[in-house]
């Protein structure tokens, strides 16, 4: 496999302008030629399809929802990053650069993450054009928060339903086209698997999930925004629908997966209520701006908050990390919490719990403006658990929530299949081992809107427009495969449903590969995963046919990818030997019980290569060359 | 608890649907009421029955995916909640529970509870969104925009489609729906410079698209789990008679 | 005229005329509701107003014409659009609970229907006189004998009243829901507002059936 980064060269400022000085063109009359297929229509898919067809391409895009306003970044709650700068507050693209670059655990690429940084400012003149309704204070102006990992406010908001309004944004975009005719939407169809023809990608086999028919789709690239894999876990704060079928089978295909370990556990979520629970609701980390986090100090303290008097209580964030308080980067939080309840003083009735507290913030700026700011939150919190925030203190508990690995890209989105792009959380390249708050709406929406746009052409210029065909036998191969394994699922016919075994296979991932892990639980979930997926292929029970609307059907080719995905993860983090962002592996931690990277061995992302059924993925590495960050130990303490 | 669920079965969009009971028993009162209903598929499952088909995605109230007529309210008994929110301390033992489909000419049922509604997305593509392209726009702080108007704009943008106010409305109208967008764009400075370009085009797709006309019942608001309040279909109204009266079509 | 018959066509071209119609035929109900209350002034008075009318046959006419005009638009588009609703809901829930829709809002179309029913005959009644062929006899201009006639008999006079109420009940929900269909609302005024059809209509209402219960009980002879 070959892993060229393609980095410009120059100096760090301006490698992206010079980049796209150098970068090919097509000619505006030459570009309606070339017809482009984008999966995934969230802040990437949507933003990278819309841009493509104004630019005049022809676009086609699927969503397996019903419709793309629907994507999941539609539940993203606190905000967008970008360094405008606007509080004044001594942020710049230098910062927001170095603070991601931080927050990543240097395990991300800097020509990547400075771009990222550069660009964010226009994704807010983006959306303030298109109507997005961002806060905004009595001088008409944007309104700005801070965010965990940063100590500047550069983060802007749109009440706690930021990602919905960037998304809707990006999706009246999209509409635009679709009615314009230049884009052509495809609904409820499933990419089931990636068409390669010598070795480039050119179009994609797809069900469609109403008539259950298998269709091929070609085109001259292909643009994977299908989302993260945070659903391994069976339980996180994932649309239940969101899965890694898209890019798994891309990179069964060849495309090689980057650090796949690198999962982001989110410090404040709904603690977990029963066995019956399907997923994890996510209360928006803006809440730690004024909420405090404690737990008793007491173990087994099982009086009820209210009851606890201050000096009884452990407030650790602060405690431990003066600096950044409750504010600590999420990776960092979610890990106190599970430290507080493995101790013994988690609260709630299954002690998986830790307080998020707003009696000071209640008394110093008054029940008004706690619910002006966090008023929906409540309301949500309040629905679910039936306890009132605005009088006991809310409980959360750590979920999974967002992934940063993802399909390896160059500089240009492309992995190392020749025209297959990869664009917002599908791909690996800018948050490295942890990401911080509101960087993801940023990374989807600068992939979509800003880059993807002008290293597209690079690639496409480099190519002859409509050159396949969709008989070719490349696809008629690919198109009976997926037909072929459908038809396996459906003529199981055993005893299990297809969502207990993703129930059993989450369990092995949380226990053994989710917030802390060790060589000899990773050891052991590499010896259960394949284990299950055995007992899967031979005893899951699929109801109803492939000709019709079948949910069920869905949930198994989901599940039975997540099965072997599963045990990339854990290869992936059974093999880095060092604690980094949301990976932590126990065997390497300093005294006070602090993530420890080893940057002597481990300063490369970990990319796998499929070498078939019968034997193990290869791993490469891409080495990440520090030239304008030093390397330190993250300290927010 | 225990709870008897009668739920509308259709295999298709061509066939005629029924209702069909079923028992469920050990029905927590924590889960919620999508859970309660992955528990039923489970035994149908278990069973050798099909299980039944629901739309369902985020399961944290914003996706608008989810979408079922229980007891005779969109998204169920407690208001300002959509069904994937709604849980089942809102029951109690031995209750009937009937789920229906949303019902509307403009929202075909594909299966069992589930229906099309991409007559809402044709609706926004008609002219739901504001014409800039990527790049090229003016500075995020170039144009200031009064608090109040951007609350207002942000209360009518919350909207997450779903289909609740046409379910709900007797002549599934879908003014709430169309409202909302046209009021969101039409307060910003951003969505003016077309703004009366847009509202003759939505309106003339929502009534083309086979939604009825709203007759003030104000029953899209009861349900909406948003709370979008119908004073955003005043706005709509008057927009469109502004639109009309000023359009420069020769007669 | 596309550009007058594509929107008058559209579903809130509709209603706008829906709306303007029922306003202006409101204002026929206030203006026949002050005529008729001169009754209670006596026989003479309600009978002076009739003759007045007629010394003006060509105003009148006028009013009669753009009357009629009124209420056949208001038909017609009401006609229009519950066949619009009802093809767009053809199905109805097995169990349906109204959250906050008033039973005037719900039952706008049937409570129209009887209104028209009830208008007819009070057509037939007392304007052109074919049900009763006594009042053939009287004269012109003979009001008060009619009304004393008419609703000293308590079938007439109660059906009277229960047709007053269901058009009371019609504008209730209709006069608050035209402001809301032109576009006037307000957060500061939508209390007024909405309780102007509620309010209207109940004035209405107790100008109206003051008339054939005061009659029926005897307090004017």
């Amino acid at each position: 496999m070959k892993l060229d980064a393609n980095i410009p060269t120059g100096p760090l400022e301006q490698k992206w302008t010079r980049h796209k000085f150098e970068m090919k063109l097509v000619s505006p009359a030459n570009k309606r030629k070339y017809k482009v297929i984008v999966v995934g229509s969230g802040l990437a898919g949507a933003a990278g399809a819309a841009s493509l067809a104004e630019l005049g391409y022809q676009v086609e895009c699927f969503c397996y929802q019903d419709s793309p306003r629907r994507a999941h970044s539609i539940a993203a709650q606190g905000g967008i990053n970008a360094s405008k700068n606007y509080p004044s507050d001594g942020d710049s693209v230098f910062r927001l650069f170095y603070d991601t670059i931080k927050g990543g655990d240097f395990r991300s690429r800097e020509a990547n993450v400075y771009r990222l940084a550069e660009v964010s400012g226009n994704i807010i003149d983006q959306a303030v054009a298109q109507g997005v309704p961002f806060a905004r204070d009595y001088g008409g102006l944007l309104d700005n928060r801070s965010f965990g990992g940063a100590q500047v406010s550069r983060t802007f908001y749109a009440r706690g339903q930021t990602g919905q309004q960037l998304l809707l944004g990006a999706y009246s975009a999209l509409s635009r086209q679709i009615g314009l005719g230049t884009v052509k939407m495809h609904t409820r169809s499933e990419m089931l698997d990636l068409v390669l023809i010598d070795g480039a990608a050119k179009g994609i086999i797809v069900r469609n999930m109403v008539t259950g028919k298998i269709t091929r789709h070609y085109a001259d690239a292909v643009v994977l925004g299908t989302g993260g894999y945070g659903n391994t876990f069976f339980l996180s704060t994932n649309a239940t629908g969101c899965n890694v079928t898209a890019t798994y089978r891309a990179y069964k295909r060849g495309a090689g997966f980057a650090n796949p370990c690198y999962t982001q556990i989110h410090p404040t979520c709904i603690p977990v209520s029963g066995d019956h629970q399907s997923k994890l609701t996510l209360m928006s980390e803006s809440l730690r701006n004024d909420g405090r986090v404690w737990v008793p100090l007491k173990k087994g303290d099982k009086r009820r908050p209210g009851e606890i008097p201050d000096s009884e209580r452990d407030y650790y964030l602060e405690r431990k990390y003066p600096s950044f308080g409750n504010l600590a980067p999420r990776d960092i939080a979610s890990r106190s919490a599970k430290e507080a309840c493995d101790d013994g003083r988690g609260v709630g009735e299954t002690g998986l719990g830790v307080y998020l507290d707003f009696a000071d913030a209640i008394k110093r700026l008054g029940k008004k403006a706690v619910s002006e700011r966090y008023g929906n939150l409540f309301h949500m919190y309040h629905k679910i658990t039936d306890e009132n925030p605005y009088e006991v203190p809310m409980r959360i508990y750590p979920a999974v929530h967002y992934t940063m690995g993802g399909l390896w890209v160059d500089y240009n989105l492309q992995s190392n299949i020749p025209g297959l792009h990869v664009i917002g959380e599908a791909n690996f390249s800018d948050h490295g081992a942890n990401r911080l708050g509101a960087s993801a709406l940023m990374q989807g929406l600068a992939d979509g809107y800003f880059v993807l746009p002008y290293t597209i052409a690079n690639y496409l210029a480099s190519i002859k427009a409509g050159e396949v065909n969709p008989e070719h036998k490349a696809f008629e191969e690919t198109e009976n495969k997926v037909k072929e394994r459908v038809t396996k699922l459906l003529n199981i016919n055993g005893k299990k449903s297809p969502a207990q075994f993703h129930k059993e296979l989450g369990h092995i991932m949380w226990d053994k590969c989710g917030m802390a892990r060790n060589k000899a639980g990773l050891e052991e979930a590499l010896k259960k995963i394949p284990e299950l997926r055995e007992e899967f292929w031979q005893n899951v029970k699929v109801t109803g046919s492939g000709e019709q609307f079948n949910q069920q059907l869905e949930r198994a080719g989901r599940v039975a990818d997540f099965l072997e995905f599963g045990e990339l993860m854990c290869r992936d983090a059974l093999v880095r030997e060092e604690s980094c962002g949301g990976h932590f592996r126990e065997e390497h931690q300093t005294e006070e019980g602090e993530a420890k990277r080893n940057d002597e061995d481990y300063a490369h992302a970990a990319v796998w290569e499929y070498q078939g059924e019968s034997s193990d993925p290869k791993r490469h590495e891409e080495q990440l060359i520090f030239e304008n960050v030093k390397l330190a130990t993250r300290s927010y303490k | 608890m225990k709870l008897a669920l009668h739920i509308w079965r259709q295999k298709d969009s061509n066939s005629e649907g029924k209702f069909e009971s079923y028992q469920l028993d050990q029905v927590s009162p924590d889960m919620s009421f999508l859970e309660m209903l992955d528990i039923l598929n489970e035994k149908l499952i278990s069973e050798d029955k099909e299980p039944v088909a629901f739309d369902h995605d985020c399961r944290e109230g914003i996706c608008g995916t989810c979408s079922m007529v229980i007891n005779g309210v969109a998204h169920g008994p407690q208001g300002g909640t959509t069904t994937c929110q709604l849980h089942m301390q809102s029951f109690k033992d031995g209750d009937d529970i009937y789920i229906e489909p949303w019902r509307a000419t403009a929202f075909p049922i594909v299966k069992d509870l589930v229906t099309d509604r991409s007559a809402f997305d044709r609706v926004i593509q008609a002219g739901g969104y504001v014409s800039v392209s990527t790049g090229g726009v003016p500075d995020a702080n170039a144009t200031p925009v009064p608090k109040p108007i951007a609350d207002l704009a942000m209360d009518a943008a919350t909207c997450i489609g779903c289909g609740a106010c046409v379910a709900a409305c007797k002549n599934s109208s879908a003014m709430l729906f169309v409202g909302a967008k046209v009021s969101q764009l039409s307060l910003l400075p951003q969505g003016q410079v077309e703004k009366g370009r847009r509202v003759i085009k939505m309106v003339s797709q929502m009534d083309s698209e086979g939604f009825g006309n709203c007759t003030n019942t104000f029953e899209c608001e009861a349900v909406c789990p948003k709370e979008i309040s119908v004073s955003n279909i005043a706005r709509l109204n008057r927009e469109y008679i502004a639109a009309t009266l000023a359009s420069d079509e020769e007669s | 005229m596309s550009w007058v018959s594509r929107p008058l066509n559209s579903s809130i071209g509709c209603k706008v005329i829906m709306s303007v119609t029922g306003l202006l035929l409101v204002g026929f109900l206030l203006a026949h509701l002050s005529g008729n209350l001169l009754v209670f002034a006596g026989e003479e008075a309600i009978n002076l107003y009739a003759k007045t009318l007629r010394d003006y046959l060509p105003i009148l006419w006028l009013l009669r014409i753009g009357l009629i005009v009124m209420a056949v638009l208001h038909i017609f588009s009401g006609v229009k659009l519950t066949r619009m609703n009802s093809k767009a809901k053809p199905v109805k829930y097995k169990v349906k609970q109204s959250v906050k829709a008033s039973f005037a809002s719900r039952y706008m179309g049937l409570t129209g229907l009887v209104v028209l029913a009830f208008i007819a005959y009070h057509l037939a009644h007392l304007t052109f006189r074919f049900t009763h062929p006594a009042f053939q006899s009287l004269g012109d201009y003979d009001v008060y004998k009619m009304l004393m006639l008419s609703f000293s008999n308590p079938v007439l006079a109660i059906g009277y009243c229960i047709c007053v109420i269901l058009l009371m009940v019609h504008l209730s929900h209709g006069v608050s829901s035209l402001f809301q269909t032109l576009g006037i609302n307000h957060k500061k005024y939508n209390g007024l507002i909405r309780s102007i059809g509620p309010a209207l209509s109940t004035l209405l209402a107790i100008g109206y059936l003051s008339i054939p219960l005061s009659i029926l009980l005897g307090f004017i002879k």
